[in-house]
């Protein structure tokens, strides 16, 4: 796997306030792209902007050396996004939502059962998304991140409304994630200890 | 990654898997698929209860009641096309989605109008029953409805996709899509009222035909631009 991602010179204004200017970040296969500040910071913005949804002021992201707005479809190929909004509709059940995710990605070739009882979501898999909890919830979000078999995973707090065992088996996933040669950019609070190399993104 | 990927979906699958969730999902909430279709029947029964039973009456001004009725239930099922996709972040992953934006917004027009659009269609004749309108015409009348929904469905959505982060779109939505929809409005109910006349209507048919499918080409990338505008 060659992806590489990058950015140059970002400069990002809302309303009146600047809220990064100059951001300059390079990501290799294998690596965390940490972004931390305090709210309000931008750390979502800069996530929006990776992926595509915010134009910037000045400068570009670059996937494979290559800027993203040439290649929009591809660079969206190779990502998944775990939002702050789990994007999941709370009129379907588990099963319903993710097979609708799986017609739009590339799909892990692993078993879903396997991703459900690693969640611990196997027995709400009947239940209409609405009536699991926020953090049952984000589960189900995390399965289909982990289910996509795509390289990159843009993951906007992922440790909101999980216990302490979910948080555990966030960064062990991401982990794995990244021992396979797979990228992710992270907007925490929490501190991140991961055995791989970690950028770190202050705003 | 390891090697034994399964390949990208294609366009196709992503187009039927999107109609299939909305229709999923109006199918567990019938009420909202409801509500457009019962304000079309009450406004069209109570409308000859109001002027009154003259036949003559009736059959003069059904083609415009039916047709007004029809493209005021269309927008008000409208306001909600990209709504709860909105509230609950589903947009955001339509946006970052490998499947190309203007298809998706395609899927999820086509289920809007399955969902409102169509079942309008169908109970047309039964209310065109009540304005003494002839057998042939009621024919006349659900093809140029059938057309006329799906261009209306599109340009709504066109719409829909500008209003969508605004909260209380609603007027908005309708100031937006009305001067859009004035021409099918026009053809629509003037077909219907020359083919009750025993006149020649086909003009008519051929032109909503010709809007319908310039709506269909142009109208899912202008969606598709709008929902990109309205999500920065």
């Amino acid at each position: 796997m060659t992806a590489k991602l990058s950015a140059k010179n970002l400069t990002l204004i809302r309303g009146e306030s600047c809220l990064f200017q100059g951001l300059e970040f390079a990501l290799n296969p294998g690596e965390l792209l940490l972004l931390d500040g305090p709210n309000g910071s931008g750390k979502t913005s800069l996530m929006r902007a990776i992926a595509g949804m915010l134009s910037l002021e000045t400068g570009e992201i670059f996937w494979n050396d290559v800027p993203v707005d040439g290649q929009r479809q591809e660079f969206h190929g190779s990502l998944v996004w775990l939002a702050h909004r789990t994007g999941l509709k709370g009129d379907l059940t588990l099963v319903e939502n993710l097979r609708f995710e799986g017609s739009l990605r590339r799909q892990a070739n692993t078993d879903p059962e396997v991703i459900y009882e690693r969640l611990g979501i196997t027995r709400l898999k009947r239940l209409a998304l609405r009536s699991l909890s926020a953090g049952q919830q984000r589960r189900v979000a995390l399965a289909r991140m982990l289910m996509a078999n795509v390289p990159l995973w843009l993951m906007d707090e992922p440790f909101t409304n999980l216990d302490r065992e979910g948080r555990q088996l966030v960064m062990d996933l991401t982990q794995e994630h990244l021992a396979r040669g797979g990228m992710s950019v992270m907007a925490a609070h929490q501190d991140v200890e991961l055995d791989s190399p970690i950028v770190r993104v202050h705003l | 990654m390891d090697s034994s990927n399964l390949q990208q979906p294609g366009i196709f699958a992503g187009l039927v898997a999107i109609i299939r969730r909305d229709l999923l999902l109006a199918w567990k909430r019938p009420g909202d698929v409801l509500n457009p279709l019962f304000f079309f029947a009450m406004v069209c029964t109570l409308f000859p209860l109001a002027v009154g039973p003259s036949a003559e009456q009736l059959t003069f001004s059904g083609p415009g009641v039916l047709w007004v009725a029809a493209l005021l239930s269309t927008l008000l099922s409208l306001n909600s096309l990209f709504m709860s996709d909105y509230e609950d972040g589903s947009l955001d992953q339509m946006l970052v989605s490998p499947q190309p934006l203007p298809v998706l917004a395609l899927g999820k027009t086509i289920a809007h109008w399955i969902i409102s659009g169509l079942p309008l269609v169908l109970i047309s004749p039964l209310l065109a029953m009540t304005y003494r309108m002839p057998t042939a015409v009621m024919g006349i009348l659900m093809l140029t409805l059938l057309l006329g929904t799906i261009a209306l469905s599109l340009l709504g959505s066109i719409g829909a996709a500008l209003t969508v982060g605004l909260h209380r779109g609603t007027a908005l939505l309708s100031l937006l899509i009305l001067p859009l929809a004035m021409p099918i409005l026009l053809l629509g109910a003037n077909t219907v009222s020359l083919a009750a006349g025993n006149d020649v209507y086909g003009t008519g048919i051929w032109a909503l035909g010709a809007y319908a499918i310039a709506s269909i080409s142009l109208a899912p990338y202008a969606t598709a631009a709008a929902l990109r505008i309205s999500n920065e």
